[in-house]
């Protein structure tokens, strides 16, 4: 029998040998397309593990913070936000059920410790190495908590959003969107999150800053002339006769209001006063492909490039069926309404605000970033962002005279409002009908102090039955006067 | 060196490897080092200890390796059952020290002669059988996840089909021995109880549903049958008979049908029938080679639910490897090699043909539960629930290895004793 039992061991060598391939397959061979699997576990509970960084605002208090909670034998580190609805757009949140979102999305390398600089790579991994906890970076945003609160209270019950940039860096001041939510209630009650609050529930998780689209209205005349006056088409003291209306394709398209027409008006007077048959005749002048050049280089067509997930941030356009309006088809846009911000085009706040931030900054469009330092764990600093130029959009000198012109629409235009004692404050109004009452879009786009500029402002909106200097302009000012009174603390 | 100085020498060794993988786990949960994951070591070693005691009184001829082997398993699988949940380290604990019992128990009954169970092999036969049908019988059985193998007398829950296999193997070792010329000569009058016996696994499968005991039965069946008769053409037809029987269940039985499915491709339903397979996978990969270490595994979502279900029984081996990583696990399934290979030695070295077919049967039956359960879930062959032999958490199933390991001493003694007379 002492051969069958030899063959017979033999058979069950291989058996345990073809555990051994087996297991291989598994932990070597198959392991890492097992570990990029979406629905994988057990990396979602990995992302856990790590302490993430905190998120302090730029005047140094917390924005998000970890607790520690045992699970299953393990230490695992869960988010909690103290501010509340305060920064959830752009801060976002990191949960299991519902993932991450906002920075906490984009920055995750930086947050989790698994980004590339050398000094992280060194500390993570010694910290596995000695089996102890991931500790990630923590990150200092540009935001600041005052004026941020001024600008969400600002926007309360109405559905809408304020963004303020800092013209010669990009860094965002300000980001907010209403309705708001809680991020501390995403992991557990995100149905109540949905469901938003208020007398404008809709979509409370829209960043409306970077990804709501909304129709312009006046506010893209400041594009027109730049295009108008840069291209040397035109200059300020450029003249149009202001019928109350303008004739496009042998039809009317009348003023904001046809009652009182301007008569001859120059260029200047047409932008103080928003005169729609002017920039109508502007625009049939210069043609649309000209003046989505110009928009081109304020950064229109292409998702703004800020430090957020892409699938949060929209970029600005002619929209047609919910998309960008292809290049082949944009000689056929009509001229005259695409010139005071009709026709299909969609614009962000962001995009707006980085047009205000363009003319504030000698015609320089600056990157948008809300990230303005990564710290070590143990506090040192690893980087430190460093403003980008996106591109010029128009000469110096242009954005001046477009600057002086804004400047008129507070003094003595439509943004009065917006008017603050003691600072020049220039700007621009904006009110895009819908053809229902009660349902305008408003928009207030501004930069001040005008000699100096400091701070580039959007407001958006929604369901309005005034204009967009007598509902937006408002609260551009009141996050204005928070700026101005608040130290330029880390702005340096 | 004498053998059972050897025995004590690997024992010793085996209560090191041990206690440092509690205290590893130990410290992993308790950020901090204590005397309990010593005097656990310590506890381990001493019952240890006790067995190799009763050995050196009982069988002192015997193998000094395999007990050593059989504490190694039970006490990386004692750590592991801990990690995951410390309830169950205490039962499995309990467990294994009535497994030491029952070890004892059948060393001491059988240390004169085992040879004399010989003699009464039908009833084995039929001890077996009845076992087999034992969870069928209605108000007794229990079933668990689709399979009706379990039996609840009182407070007592356990599954006979693990002592049925050890039944069984004696049975086969008694009537192969006896029979072996005549089947050798493959007279159809003489393959009758063949018949019934594939008959009777086949019979099993169907009505306690347990795809993985009919198979392991089946296969310990032929295994003995090759080694009695030396013909390969048996285990030909056997495994054809098998597969035709099995091909018949699969178009009859639906869980059969969807185990099969899930072999193919656990990612068709990932968060319905292919969960188990899928979280394990993700466990098993999870380790990498040098795995997470003791303790320091993921077996919960961030919520505190279990992912892979079974883990501790059926499933125990995905944590294992998640945690060991492929080198810890290589040196765990060379374990099992070794252990097979010893029994496979204790098998050539036997003198009759009854200890010839009982070890061979016994080590055998080790190993293929050892290849059905890992093979199942490294998907080599579909997965069927069955223990992982001294290492998944069970009573039944430690308390039949016990008594597995005592007979094999028990054949190893006398075969080492007759070759010094």
């Amino acid at each position: 029998m002492n051969n069958q039992i030899s063959r017979l061991a033999v058979a069950s060598l291989v058996l345990v040998i073809s555990l051994i391939v087996g297991t291989t397959y598994w932990q070597a061979w198959a392991a890492p397309s097992l570990a990029n699997r979406r629905d994988n576990s057990i990396k979602v509970v990995a992302q856990f593990s790590i302490k993430r960084g905190n998120i302090y605002a730029a005047d140094g208090s917390l924005v998000a913070r970890n607790v520690r909670r045992r699970v299953g034998g393990q230490t695992l580190y869960f988010r909690r936000y103290p501010k509340g609805p305060l920064f959830a757009h752009p801060v976002g949140y990191s949960t299991q059920a519902r993932s991450r979102s906002g920075l906490e999305q984009a920055r995750n390398d930086y947050l989790t410790g698994s980004n590339t600089n050398l000094a992280t790579l060194l500390d993570t991994t010694l910290d596995k190495l000695r089996g102890s906890t991931i500790e990630g970076n923590d990150l200092i945003l540009t935001l600041r908590p005052r004026p941020q609160k001024v600008a969400l209270d600002a926007l309360a019950g109405q559905c809408g959003a304020a963004v303020v940039l800092e013209p010669k860096t990009g860094k965002v001041l300000v980001m907010a969107s209403s309705p708001s939510y809680d991020p501390n209630l995403v992991e557990r009650n995100f149905r109540r999150v949905q469901r938003g609050t208020g007398p404008c529930p809709v979509a409370p998780l829209l960043n409306r800053a970077s990804s709501g689209l909304f129709t312009p209205g006046s506010i893209f005349k400041v594009v027109t002339a730049a295009a108008a006056l840069d291209t040397g088409k035109f200059t300020p003291e450029s003249t149009f006769y202001d019928p109350g209306y303008c004739i496009e394709y042998g039809q009317r398209v009348n003023n904001y209001d046809t009652s009182t027409p301007f008569g001859t008006v120059n260029f200047t007077q047409a932008l103080v006063n928003s005169i729609n048959s002017s920039f109508c005749e502007m625009g049939k002048r210069l043609g649309p492909q000209t003046i989505l050049d110009y928009a081109r280089r304020f950064g229109f067509y292409q998702d703004p490039p800020i430090d957020l997930p892409s699938g949060e941030r929209a970029p600005s356009g002619l929209y047609q069926g919910g998309k960008l309006l292809p290049r082949s088809k944009e000689r056929d846009a009509d001229p005259g309404r695409l010139a005071f911000g009709q026709e299909r085009m969609q614009v962000t706040p962001l995009q707006m605000a980085m047009v205000a931030g363009a003319i504030a900054n000698k015609g320089v469009v600056m990157e948008p970033y809300l990230t303005d330092r990564v710290r070590k764990p143990d506090g040192s600093l690893l980087v430190k962002m460093k403003p980008h130029e996106l591109r010029r959009a128009v000469k110096p000198e242009i954005a001046d005279e477009i600057a002086s012109m804004m400047e008129g629409v507070v003094t003595g235009g439509t943004g009065t409002a917006a008017q603050i004692p003691g600072v020049r404050v220039a700007g621009k109004t904006g009110t895009a009908e819908t053809g229902h009452s009660g349902r305008n879009t408003t928009w207030f786009i501004s930069f001040a102090p005008v000699d100096n500029p400091r701070f580039a402002v959007a407001v958006v909106l929604q369901n309005q039955s005034g204009t967009g200097g007598s509902t937006a302009a408002p609260i551009a000012k009141e996050i204005l006067q928070a700026l101005l009174r608040s130290p330029s603390k880390g702005s340096g | 060196m004498s053998l059972r100085n050897r025995e004590l020498v690997s024992l010793v060794v085996v209560g090191v490897v041990v206690g440092f993988g509690f205290a590893s786990v130990y410290i992993a949960r308790q950020e901090v080092v204590n005397s309990a994951s010593l005097s656990y070591g310590l506890f381990f070693l001493g019952l240890y200890l006790v067995a190799h005691l009763i050995a050196r009184m009982t069988v002192p001829n015997a193998d000094p390796y395999l007990l050593p082997m059989a504490g190694l398993l039970t006490g990386i699988g004692l750590t592991e059952i801990y990690r995951l949940d410390e309830n169950d380290a205490f039962k499995q604990g309990l467990w294994i020290v009535i497994g030491l019992g029952a070890f004892a128990a059948t060393l001491f009954l059988l240390r004169e002669d085992f040879r004399k169970l010989e003699s009464y092999k039908y009833l084995f036969g039929l001890g077996a059988i009845a076992l087999l049908l034992l969870p069928s019988v209605p108000g007794l059985g229990d079933t668990v996840n689709g399979a009706r193998l379990w039996v609840d007398v009182g407070p007592l829950h356990f599954q006979p089909g693990e002592l049925a296999k050890i039944l069984l193997i004696v049975f086969l070792a008694g009537y192969l021995r006896e029979k072996r010329e005549v089947l050798a000569q493959f007279r159809l009058k003489d393959l009758g109880p063949l018949f019934l016996i594939w008959g009777a696994a086949m019979l099993v499968l169907v009505v306690t549903n347990d795809l993985g005991g009919g198979l392991l039965y089946f296969g310990i069946f032929l295994a003995m049958l090759y080694v009695a008769t030396a013909q390969v053409w048996f285990v030909v037809a056997g495994s054809f008979l098998f597969v035709g029987g099995a091909a018949a269940v699969y178009s009859a039985i639906p869980r059969v049908q969807e185990r099969v499915q899930i072999w193919l491709d656990p990612w068709k339903d990932a968060y319905g029938d292919g969960y188990q397979t899928v979280q394990s996978q993700y466990s098993i990969a999870n380790g990498g080679f040098g795995g997470t270490g003791f303790g320091q595994g993921t077996f919960t979502d961030s919520a505190g639910h279990q992912l892979i279900p079974y883990v501790n029984t059926d499933f125990i081996y995905s944590a294992l490897a998640q945690e060991l990583g492929l080198i810890g696990i290589c040196a765990f399934l060379l374990v099992y090699m070794l252990f097979a290979a010893r029994g496979f030695r204790i098998a050539l070295l036997a003198q009759d043909g009854f200890s010839k077919l009982l070890a061979v049967g016994l080590t055998f039956a080790f190993t293929l539960q050892a290849f059905i359960i890992i093979g199942g879930i490294l998907r080599i062959i579909p997965l069927t629930g069955i223990t992982l032999p001294f290492v998944s958490y069970g009573g039944s199933s430690i308390v039949a290895n016990f008594v597995l390991l005592a007979g094999l001493l028990l054949v190893s003694d006398r075969a080492n004793e007759g070759a010094r007379a």
